[in-house]
């Protein structure tokens, strides 16, 4: 799968009641985009209206060409990965992964394609461990198994690995860039660490105030001085 | 870690210790008192005795079993239902609804029950409009059941929804996202969730509907619907055969004691904070079927809730209630119920202050001595020792043992009160005990660092803190005596009458209009309590 769709969020209105927030945006396809703002600022909402957890007031999600707007969340070309609670606790690794496959994939096939996408998140041989044996980072990386095996083309993860200490966090983000480098799928990520965000990101978007504030690519992105409310935002990360 | 001086510690552990041996004493007594009666005595009168005790050993626990089947599994649908449909108008109402059976008097729900099903009632009335020769009775194991499964659906009902309400979101999120089914969804999700409460609901349901007196004495029909609890009633008030009641009563303690036993191994159901219509949003699209299956599922155990509720109510406003407030014998009733009641739950919550704060003064002491570990284990056993002997067991205990001593009835509101307070303690215990563990963990080593201590601590600290429970434990406890009929079935005459028992004798004499006025007082009041105890839940009113 080469070059993964551009995901499009065409004056998105939302309101859970408190804020009113207006997105307009359109993420480049086959990349990985960075999102990063201050909490509240509505990062996990674009996520969340992208995969079909919520629906807009008004405006459309064009997913490619597609308008997935009126789509449930199964119906979209998308995987959304949580911060926790990605896999179910009483299931074994290898279930909780092979509950993305393709239900029409026979036994064998479906066996060897589980085994495969565990032993390139680097979790050969945990197929039959239990989640709740499993540490933080391993049980985030059998999350990403269930995404190879979905092969949805667009690839959400709303703050995945920030549970994980510093050293974790950047062997994860390093997986998951060669993930979407091997796939060429279109990720998605929120984040609370822009520095990070620079490294492992193509592009970034800066949401502040419920919307837009800025977008462009992640190299110097930080340091840019023309999107008001950036500066305040990542002097705040200083401090 | 230390947080009393030696002489609190004392004080404390001396205090827990004599409410230990008190009611162990109590209990003890009973059971000893009933294991000699049937030891030393003569054989009982009856002919039939084994094959009635038999018969009667064999229905409780066949309508035990049927009771919780029907309890439980339709829970299980109906909880499900409720959790997968978190905006409906009245959910909060509906969630509401299903705490009410556990402070309704039994005597109050049969009547209602009888309203809606009996052979006067709504649905016979239905039935004979279209045509049916002859009025369907539901006296006998029919109207077990229904009673039953009045006061355990919704029960299991809230304990599933508690589990249900705890799956976490992104488990939703991502069975809409990876499109799973209804049953894949009940498969991976739900049933795993509730598998591990199942045991324990259903050991509770079966417990309650083994020890079930007032239920079968008023809907069960005859010899041949009849329990253990019933049976030692019978035997005791009206055949004068205390050898057979003891002979029950035994059968009855051997038959709960393997109950608690199974219990202990099956693990107790978990308690979890009770549900206010706080709910995941679920994902994916909904099937037709699927849709009317829970809306059905909920309006038809809502109506089944309800309606006998609603029953009481308007009878209750048809009668003559002027007259009956003004009768001597109802308030003479009123005032004695609320008295013993009063009492009851005050002893109750003292019993319970006093176990609690000694098990917690004897914690360091614990970790040294095998004796503190033991007294312990003791205090937290209690509940057990108490719920091993039903009200009308251990009022059939204490009867024979006071007979031939003295007058059994002039002591009756000793023993009520007695007996009340105790069957209240399991359930003090439970409001009352992770109540305090929850304000201890937030203020115990504050108050210790700072020296409060005493009357100071009490006053500054503790009181402030432990309120809430406190009034809950005591209205629920309140309840619970108020609308008890076991202990005074036992001991009740012309002197001593409660609201439940002078219920009990309108009833019987078929002064139907009276029963429905006095069911709706003793209704009210036991609600009025329930609602009290309910709002000190509530997370805003700063209880646990």
């Amino acid at each position: 799968m080469i070059g993964g769709p551009e995901i499009a969020l065409e004056d998105v209105r939302f309101d859970y009641g408190s804020a009113p927030m207006h997105f307009d945006v359109t993420l480049s396809g086959g990349v990985t985009t960075a999102i990063i703002g201050p909490s509240g600022s509505g990062k996990s909402t674009i996520l969340n209206l992208i995969a079909g957890f919520e629906t807009p007031d008004s405006g459309r999600v064009l997913i490619g060409e597609d308008d997935v707007t009126a789509l449930s969340p199964a119906e979209r070309p998308v995987t959304m990965v949580f911060q926790d609670n990605n896999l179910f606790a009483h299931l074994p690794v290898w279930r909780n992964v092979s509950i993305g496959l393709d239900r029409a994939t026979n036994r064998s096939a479906g066996d060897r394609i589980v085994g495969g996408a565990l032993a390139r998140v680097g979790l050969a041989g945990y197929a039959d461990r239990m989640p709740g044996m499993l540490s933080g980072g391993e049980r985030q990386r059998v999350a990403l198994a269930r995404v190879l095996v979905r092969q949805r083309p667009v690839l959400l993860l709303d703050e995945p690995f920030a549970a994980l200490g510093p050293g974790l966090r950047t062997d994860m983000l390093a997986l998951m860039r060669t993930l979407q480098q091997e796939t060429g799928m279109t990720v998605a990520v929120v984040t609370h660490q822009p520095d990070e965000a620079e490294r492992f990101a193509d592009e970034i978007v800066f949401i502040d105030r419920q919307a837009i504030a800025g977008h462009g690519p992640a190299t110097g992105f930080s340091s840019r001085r023309d999107i008001p409310g950036l500066e305040a935002y990542m002097g705040e990360k200083d401090r | 870690m230390r947080l009393l001086n030696r002489r609190q510690t004392a004080l404390g552990i001396a205090a827990g210790a004599a409410v230990l041996l008190f009611i162990t004493a109590i209990v003890g007594a009973a059971a000893l008192a009933l294991v000699l009666t049937a030891t030393g005595s003569s054989q009982s009168q009856s002919p039939f005795f084994d094959d009635y005790i038999w018969r009667v050993a064999r229905f409780t626990i066949l309508q035990a079993a049927a009771s919780t089947l029907l309890s439980v599994i339709p829970a299980i649908a109906l909880a499900r239902a409720i959790a997968r449909r978190p905006k409906f108008p009245g959910r909060r109402l509906l969630i509401l609804l299903l705490a009410v059976p556990l402070g309704l008097p039994p005597i109050v729900a049969a009547l209602g029950i009888i309203e809606i099903w009996g052979r006067q009632g709504i649905l016979n009335d239905l039935l004979l409009g279209l045509g049916l020769a002859k009025p369907v009775s539901i006296y006998g194991l029919p109207g077990i059941l229904l009673a039953h499964v009045f006061f355990n659906l919704p029960l299991a009902t809230r304990l599933l929804l508690a589990r249900l309400e705890q799956i976490p979101s992104e488990y939703w999120r991502n069975a809409g996202q990876l499109g799973l089914s209804q049953r894949q969804t009940f498969l991976l999700i739900e049933w795993p969730q509730i598998r591990g409460q199942i045991p324990g609901v259903a050991g509770l349901v079966l417990m309650l509907c083994v020890t079930s007196f007032t239920l079968v004495l008023l809907l069960g029909g005859g010899p041949g619907a009849t329990t253990i609890e019933v049976a030692i009633y019978q035997s005791l008030r009206f055949d004068f055969d205390p050898p057979r009641a003891v002979v029950l009563a035994l059968i009855q303690l051997a038959m709960t004691g393997a109950l608690l036993a199974v219990l202990a191994l099956v693990g107790k159901p978990q308690e979890e904070e009770p549900v206010y219509g706080r709910a995941s949003r679920h994902y994916g699209r909904d099937s037709i079927g699927a849709l009317l299956g829970d809306y059905g599922l909920i309006v038809i155990g809502g109506l089944f809730l309800v309606a006998p509720l609603l029953s009481v109510a308007a009878a209750g406003l048809a009668s003559d209630l002027a007259r009956l407030a003004g009768e001597d014998i109802v308030v003479r009733a009123a005032v004695t119920s609320l008295a013993i009641g009063a009492l009851a739950a005050t002893i109750s919550v003292s019993m319970a202050a006093v176990l609690i704060h000694a098990r917690r003064a004897s914690l360091p002491l614990a970790r040294h001595s095998t004796a503190a570990t033991a007294f312990r284990s003791a205090v937290a056993a209690i509940s057990s020792l108490i719920l091993l002997a039903p009200p009308i067991v251990l009022g059939a205990g204490w009867f024979v043992l006071l007979r031939g001593h003295t007058d059994v009835f002039g002591l009756a509101p000793v023993i009520i009160v007695a007996v009340n307070a105790l069957m209240a303690l399991p359930f003090v215990m439970r409001v009352m005990e992770p109540a305090h563990a929850s304000h201890m963990a937030r203020t115990g080593r504050l108050s210790a660092s700072l020296g409060l201590t005493g009357l100071r601590k009490f006053l500054l600290v503790d009181w402030p803190g432990l309120r809430t429970a406190f009034f809950l434990a005591a209205a629920f406890a309140m309840a619970l005596s108020l609308g008890d009929l076991g202990a005074i079935a036992l001991f009740g005459s012309q002197d001593v009458i409660t609201l439940p028992y002078l219920l009990l004798q309108r009833m019987s004499s078929y002064r139907t209009e009276d029963a429905a006025g006095i069911a709706l007082i003793l209704g009210l009041v036991c609600l009025v309590l329930m609602i009290i105890a309910n709002g000190g839940r509530k997370p805003s009113a700063g209880g646990f």
